[in-house]
């Protein structure tokens, strides 16, 4: 164990390894960890920013469906509501056309009477007078009997 | 190898041998392997032949080994870490991504920790100082004559391949940090520092001596613990294990039972090498800190 130039040698060595490590080794390295672990915090940051957009996201989803549901119910109630008064006014409708008609009807059948009637009176009459002048075996003077003739055909 | 040539000391002592490039002086007489003797006409470069010549050597020589594996092993993290840095992505990291960058978390977690000032230096230092430890003491766990029975085929010697194990390798890197402390101590402290180094613990003028004594003292051992306590433990670490492996030419049943004991101290020594790795960091760090810290 001799001391000698070997010392000087491993002196002059070591301060050139060190250098270059402070140079080209030690930084390059350290910004890279430093990089990763920003890109980390942030990428994290974002993580917890994606997860607060997904609640708010459900939390709006979750109202617009309560909101369509709300609509909905809305909507069959007025149309079960308008159903109904649609039926109802059909059944007016359908109520009044039938008396309409009954009405109508009932019209007719007294006109026809009212006919039939006018035409038995004048057969009637013309009976009367047919009658009247076989029993008599002559004509009998019709503008003459006219009053009587009708005095008995409208007590028919 | 303890072969039938060599008795276990030489076995140990060879390992324990640097592979040396130095200055041998004018007029130093050279024992040839044949035998003859060489003399140098001037001072000349050359590898030493053994352990004689590294001595003679003195301070002008270089451990060729433990430099080119320390050098070696940090290039090689300095490109892994290099790679990884130039691909880095902020998106899901690959499997080698991931372990640098755990790695890089780990060290600045422990700089944040205990060290409060404001300096771009420290961090990558204190990087560069656990991955570049840990790979040279990584190198403690290969088998201790695997690389230089290689190399000896390649006709070289002698091969230390664990360079923590090599002091000059530990001290130049504690030196390197005690300089960074006086700088950094003079840079935030100013005159604050030399009030530190004299007028602590004993406040008063008539102790400024046992002060600047106890204060210097206590300065300049913590670069020396820093550098002996690597250098210490990877140096017995390696110590046993050499030892272990003297044992397989002791005869069959020690061959057995040393391979029992070198899988054992290998396990245990995979905690040590880290931890070792660890406590370098860790103290620079605290030093640094300290030096940073303005009473």
């Amino acid at each position: 164990m001799n001391i000698n130039l070997t010392l000087i040698g491993q002196m002059i060595a070591f301060a050139v390894f060190v250098l270059f490590t402070m140079k080209y080794v030690w930084p390059a390295i350290t910004r890279a960890l430093e990089e990763r672990a920003a890109k980390i915090a942030d990428g994290l940051e974002a993580a917890d920013r994606a997860m607060r957009d997904l609640e708010l996201a459900q939390q709006r989803a979750a109202e617009h469906l309560k909101e369509a549901k709300q609509q909905a119910a809305a909507l069959i109630d007025q149309a079960n509501r308008r159903a109904g008064q649609i039926v109802e006014e059909a059944k007016e409708q359908a109520r009044l056309e039938g008396e309409r008609l009954v009405a109508a009807a009932r019209a007719e059948i007294e006109r026809e009477v009212n006919r039939a009637r006018e035409e038995l009176r004048n057969q009637v009459a013309e009976l009367v007078y047919l009658g009247a002048e076989k029993i008599l075996e002559s004509s009998v003077d019709r503008a003459a009997n006219q009053a009587l003739v009708e005095r008995l055909a409208s007590r028919l | 190898m303890a072969g039938a040539t060599q008795t276990t000391t030489e076995y140990i002592q060879h390992h324990l041998t640097n592979l040396v490039f130095g200055k041998l002086p004018a007029g130093y007489q050279r024992h040839l392997p044949d035998g003859s003797v060489e003399v140098l006409e001037r001072d000349t470069w050359t590898l030493a032949h053994d352990a004689a010549e590294v001595a003679d050597m003195g301070f002008w020589a270089i451990h060729v080994d433990s430099l080119a594996w320390s050098v070696g092993l940090g290039v090689f993290f300095l490109w892994l870490f290099r790679r990884v840095a130039k691909r880095a992505t902020t998106g899901v990291p690959g499997l080698l991504q991931n372990a640098v960058e755990w790695l890089v978390e780990f060290v600045d977690g422990t700089v944040k920790d205990s060290f409060h000032g404001r300096n771009p230096l420290v961090a990558p230092m204190a990087l560069t100082i656990f991955v570049w430890v840990f790979l040279m003491n990584l190198m403690d766990l290969v088998p201790v004559d695997l690389v230089p029975w290689l190399l000896s085929l390649a006709g070289v010697h002698y091969q230390k391949i664990v360079p923590t194990t090599d002091v000059n390798i530990t001290m130049g890197m504690a030196v390197t940090v005690f300089i960074l402390m006086i700088y950094y101590s003079v840079k935030v402290k100013g005159f604050g520092f030399v009030k530190e180094l004299t007028l602590h613990p004993f406040n008063h003028w008539v102790f400024i001596p046992v002060n600047l004594f106890m204060e210097v003292v206590a300065l300049l051992a913590r670069p020396f613990s820093l550098g002996l306590r690597l250098f210490g433990n990877m140096y017995a670490g390696e110590m046993i294990f050499i030892l272990i492996a003297a044992l397989y030419s002791a005869g069959f049943l020690f061959a057995v039972f040393g391979g029992f004991l070198q899988l054992a101290w290998a396990i245990f020594h995979i905690l040590v090498i880290t931890l070792q790795a660890f406590i370098f960091m860790v103290l620079t760090v605290v030093y640094l800190s300290m030096a940073h810290e303005d009473h």
